[in-house]
Protein backbone atom coordinates (compact mmCIF):
# COMPACT_ATOMS: atom_id res chain seq x y z
CA UNK A 1 0.00 0.00 0.00
CA UNK A 2 1.04 3.60 -0.65
CA UNK A 3 0.20 7.32 0.54
CA UNK A 4 -1.06 9.43 -2.55
CA UNK A 5 -3.14 12.88 -3.08
CA UNK A 6 -6.20 12.61 -5.05
CA UNK A 7 -5.57 15.34 -7.71
CA UNK A 8 -7.51 14.64 -10.04
CA UNK A 9 -11.28 12.81 -11.64
CA UNK A 10 -11.84 10.73 -14.52
CA UNK A 11 -15.26 10.38 -16.24
CA UNK A 12 -16.08 7.27 -18.46
CA UNK A 13 -19.32 6.88 -19.90
CA UNK A 14 -18.39 3.27 -21.47
CA UNK A 15 -16.24 1.06 -18.80
CA UNK A 16 -15.52 -2.49 -18.05
CA UNK A 17 -18.77 -3.92 -16.51
CA UNK A 18 -16.41 -3.93 -12.80
CA UNK A 19 -15.96 -0.38 -12.98
CA UNK A 20 -19.72 0.53 -13.54
CA UNK A 21 -20.85 2.58 -10.83
CA UNK A 22 -17.52 3.62 -8.96
CA UNK A 23 -15.76 6.94 -9.33
CA UNK A 24 -11.73 6.72 -10.98
CA UNK A 25 -9.44 9.02 -9.18
CA UNK A 26 -6.14 10.21 -10.33
CA UNK A 27 -3.74 9.61 -7.63
CA UNK A 28 0.00 11.26 -7.25
CA UNK A 29 2.30 9.17 -4.71
CA UNK A 30 3.82 11.22 -1.65
CA UNK A 31 7.31 11.67 -2.41
CA UNK A 32 10.65 12.10 -0.36
CA UNK A 33 11.67 16.29 0.17
CA UNK A 34 13.76 17.01 -2.81
CA UNK A 35 12.19 14.35 -5.21
CA UNK A 36 9.85 15.10 -7.98
CA UNK A 37 6.32 14.35 -7.46
CA UNK A 38 6.23 11.51 -10.65
CA UNK A 39 4.28 7.77 -11.41
CA UNK A 40 1.07 9.16 -10.58
CA UNK A 41 -1.64 6.47 -11.39
CA UNK A 42 -5.37 5.79 -12.17
CA UNK A 43 -6.92 4.61 -9.10
CA UNK A 44 -10.87 3.09 -7.99
CA UNK A 45 -12.69 4.65 -5.30
CA UNK A 46 -13.61 2.61 -2.31
CA UNK A 47 -14.09 5.28 -0.07
CA UNK A 48 -15.87 8.24 -1.10
CA UNK A 49 -11.99 10.61 -1.44
CA UNK A 50 -12.14 13.73 -3.24
CA UNK A 51 -9.58 15.87 -4.52
CA UNK A 52 -7.19 16.61 -2.25
CA UNK A 53 -7.22 14.07 0.20
CA UNK A 54 -4.32 11.97 1.00
CA UNK A 55 -5.31 8.50 0.61
CA UNK A 56 -3.80 4.95 1.71
CA UNK A 57 -4.09 2.79 -1.93
CA UNK A 58 -3.61 -0.89 -2.49
CA UNK A 59 -2.22 -1.20 -5.65
CA UNK A 60 -2.36 -5.23 -5.84
CA UNK A 61 -5.27 -7.36 -7.75
CA UNK A 62 -6.23 -9.82 -4.82
CA UNK A 63 -6.06 -7.16 -2.79
CA UNK A 64 -8.94 -4.91 -4.82
CA UNK A 65 -10.66 -8.32 -5.44
CA UNK A 66 -11.26 -8.72 -2.20
CA UNK A 67 -12.31 -5.42 -0.72
CA UNK A 68 -14.32 -5.17 -4.56
CA UNK A 69 -16.30 -8.49 -3.70
CA UNK A 70 -15.38 -9.37 -7.36
CA UNK A 71 -13.53 -12.79 -7.84
CA UNK A 72 -12.26 -12.39 -11.09
CA UNK A 73 -12.79 -8.36 -11.04
CA UNK A 74 -9.88 -6.68 -13.51
CA UNK A 75 -8.75 -3.69 -11.14
CA UNK A 76 -5.82 -3.11 -9.44
CA UNK A 77 -5.38 -0.15 -7.89
CA UNK A 78 -7.98 0.77 -4.91
CA UNK A 79 -7.97 3.76 -2.66
CA UNK A 80 -9.22 1.73 0.62
CA UNK A 81 -8.61 4.36 3.55
CA UNK A 82 -8.69 8.00 4.04
CA UNK A 83 -5.68 9.41 6.16
CA UNK A 84 -6.05 11.63 8.49
CA UNK A 85 -2.58 11.82 9.86
CA UNK A 86 1.13 10.82 9.10
CA UNK A 87 3.76 10.74 11.68
CA UNK A 88 7.74 10.49 10.44
CA UNK A 89 10.38 10.13 12.79
CA UNK A 90 13.49 11.15 11.13
CA UNK A 91 13.63 10.74 7.33
CA UNK A 92 17.61 9.94 7.02
CA UNK B 1 -4.26 1.41 -13.93
CA UNK B 2 -2.53 4.63 -15.93
CA UNK B 3 -3.85 6.58 -19.24
CA UNK B 4 -3.14 6.22 -22.63
CA UNK B 5 -3.73 7.19 -26.17
CA UNK B 6 -4.93 4.95 -29.19
CA UNK B 7 -2.18 5.32 -31.72
CA UNK B 8 -2.99 2.92 -33.99
CA UNK B 9 -4.28 -1.19 -34.46
CA UNK B 10 -2.21 -4.23 -34.95
CA UNK B 11 -3.71 -7.07 -36.81
CA UNK B 12 -2.31 -10.81 -36.05
CA UNK B 13 -3.44 -13.71 -38.48
CA UNK B 14 -1.23 -16.27 -36.38
CA UNK B 15 -1.72 -16.00 -32.54
CA UNK B 16 -2.86 -17.65 -29.24
CA UNK B 17 -5.71 -19.60 -30.24
CA UNK B 18 -8.03 -18.00 -27.33
CA UNK B 19 -6.54 -14.35 -28.43
CA UNK B 20 -9.42 -14.84 -31.58
CA UNK B 21 -11.38 -12.14 -32.02
CA UNK B 22 -9.89 -9.71 -29.54
CA UNK B 23 -8.85 -6.16 -31.03
CA UNK B 24 -5.24 -5.12 -30.79
CA UNK B 25 -4.67 -1.34 -30.18
CA UNK B 26 -1.64 0.54 -30.71
CA UNK B 27 -1.36 2.77 -27.17
CA UNK B 28 1.05 5.14 -25.82
CA UNK B 29 0.87 5.23 -22.02
CA UNK B 30 0.76 9.10 -20.39
CA UNK B 31 1.22 10.28 -17.01
CA UNK B 32 -1.51 12.78 -15.73
CA UNK B 33 -0.36 15.51 -17.38
CA UNK B 34 -1.14 13.66 -20.81
CA UNK B 35 2.37 13.26 -20.92
CA UNK B 36 3.62 10.33 -23.07
CA UNK B 37 5.73 8.34 -20.33
CA UNK B 38 7.25 5.24 -22.89
CA UNK B 39 7.36 3.80 -25.41
CA UNK B 40 4.16 2.69 -27.61
CA UNK B 41 2.57 -1.05 -26.39
CA UNK B 42 -0.09 -2.91 -27.55
CA UNK B 43 -3.48 -3.44 -25.44
CA UNK B 44 -6.53 -5.40 -26.26
CA UNK B 45 -9.51 -3.23 -26.42
CA UNK B 46 -13.01 -4.51 -24.35
CA UNK B 47 -14.96 -0.93 -24.82
CA UNK B 48 -14.44 -0.51 -28.27
CA UNK B 49 -11.78 2.28 -28.50
CA UNK B 50 -10.96 4.03 -31.74
CA UNK B 51 -7.50 5.84 -32.74
CA UNK B 52 -7.12 9.02 -30.80
CA UNK B 53 -9.34 8.35 -27.72
CA UNK B 54 -7.75 8.68 -24.55
CA UNK B 55 -8.38 5.70 -22.23
CA UNK B 56 -7.61 4.08 -19.25
CA UNK B 57 -5.77 0.88 -19.02
CA UNK B 58 -4.97 -1.78 -16.58
CA UNK B 59 -1.69 -4.02 -16.55
CA UNK B 60 -0.82 -7.58 -15.58
CA UNK B 61 -2.73 -10.63 -14.56
CA UNK B 62 -5.99 -8.35 -14.27
CA UNK B 63 -5.66 -7.18 -18.09
CA UNK B 64 -6.51 -11.06 -18.61
CA UNK B 65 -9.22 -10.72 -15.91
CA UNK B 66 -10.81 -7.81 -18.29
CA UNK B 67 -11.74 -10.24 -21.56
CA UNK B 68 -15.33 -11.24 -21.93
CA UNK B 69 -14.66 -14.80 -22.46
CA UNK B 70 -11.91 -16.49 -21.49
CA UNK B 71 -10.27 -15.50 -18.74
CA UNK B 72 -6.57 -17.26 -19.06
CA UNK B 73 -4.96 -15.38 -21.80
CA UNK B 74 -1.45 -14.10 -22.72
CA UNK B 75 -2.83 -10.39 -22.51
CA UNK B 76 -0.59 -8.25 -20.38
CA UNK B 77 -2.59 -4.79 -21.58
CA UNK B 78 -6.09 -4.01 -21.90
CA UNK B 79 -8.48 -0.58 -22.54
CA UNK B 80 -10.82 -0.74 -19.74
CA UNK B 81 -12.71 2.19 -20.17
CA UNK B 82 -12.89 5.37 -22.42
CA UNK B 83 -12.41 8.75 -20.96
CA UNK B 84 -14.81 11.45 -21.55
CA UNK B 85 -13.82 14.29 -19.23
CA UNK B 86 -10.16 14.61 -16.93
CA UNK B 87 -9.93 17.39 -14.06
CA UNK B 88 -6.38 17.85 -12.68
CA UNK B 89 -5.18 19.91 -11.01
CA UNK B 90 -1.95 21.47 -11.64
CA UNK B 91 1.31 20.52 -9.99
CA UNK B 92 1.67 23.54 -7.49
CA UNK B 93 -1.83 23.21 -5.96
CA UNK B 94 -0.68 20.31 -3.26
CA UNK B 95 2.11 19.55 -1.52
CA UNK B 96 3.53 15.60 -2.44
CA UNK B 97 6.58 15.67 0.23
CA UNK B 98 6.02 13.53 3.08
CA UNK B 99 6.78 15.97 5.82
CA UNK B 100 9.46 14.99 9.23
CA UNK B 101 7.34 15.12 11.94
CA UNK B 102 3.74 14.62 12.75
CA UNK B 103 2.06 15.87 9.87
CA UNK B 104 -2.90 16.30 9.59
CA UNK B 105 -4.03 15.97 6.77
CA UNK B 106 -7.81 16.27 7.59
Amino acid sequence: MIIGKVTGTIVTTISHPHYKNRRLLVVQPLTLPGDPPEGDFVALDNTHAGVGDTVLVNREGNAARQTLNQPDGCVISVIVGIVDAVHVPALN
Amino acid sequence: MLFGRVRGTAVCTIKYPDLKGMKLLIVEPLNKHLEPTGPLQVAVDVVQAGPGDLCVMVRSREAALAMQEHKFVPVDLALIGIVDELTVRPDGEFDYTLKEGYTRYT
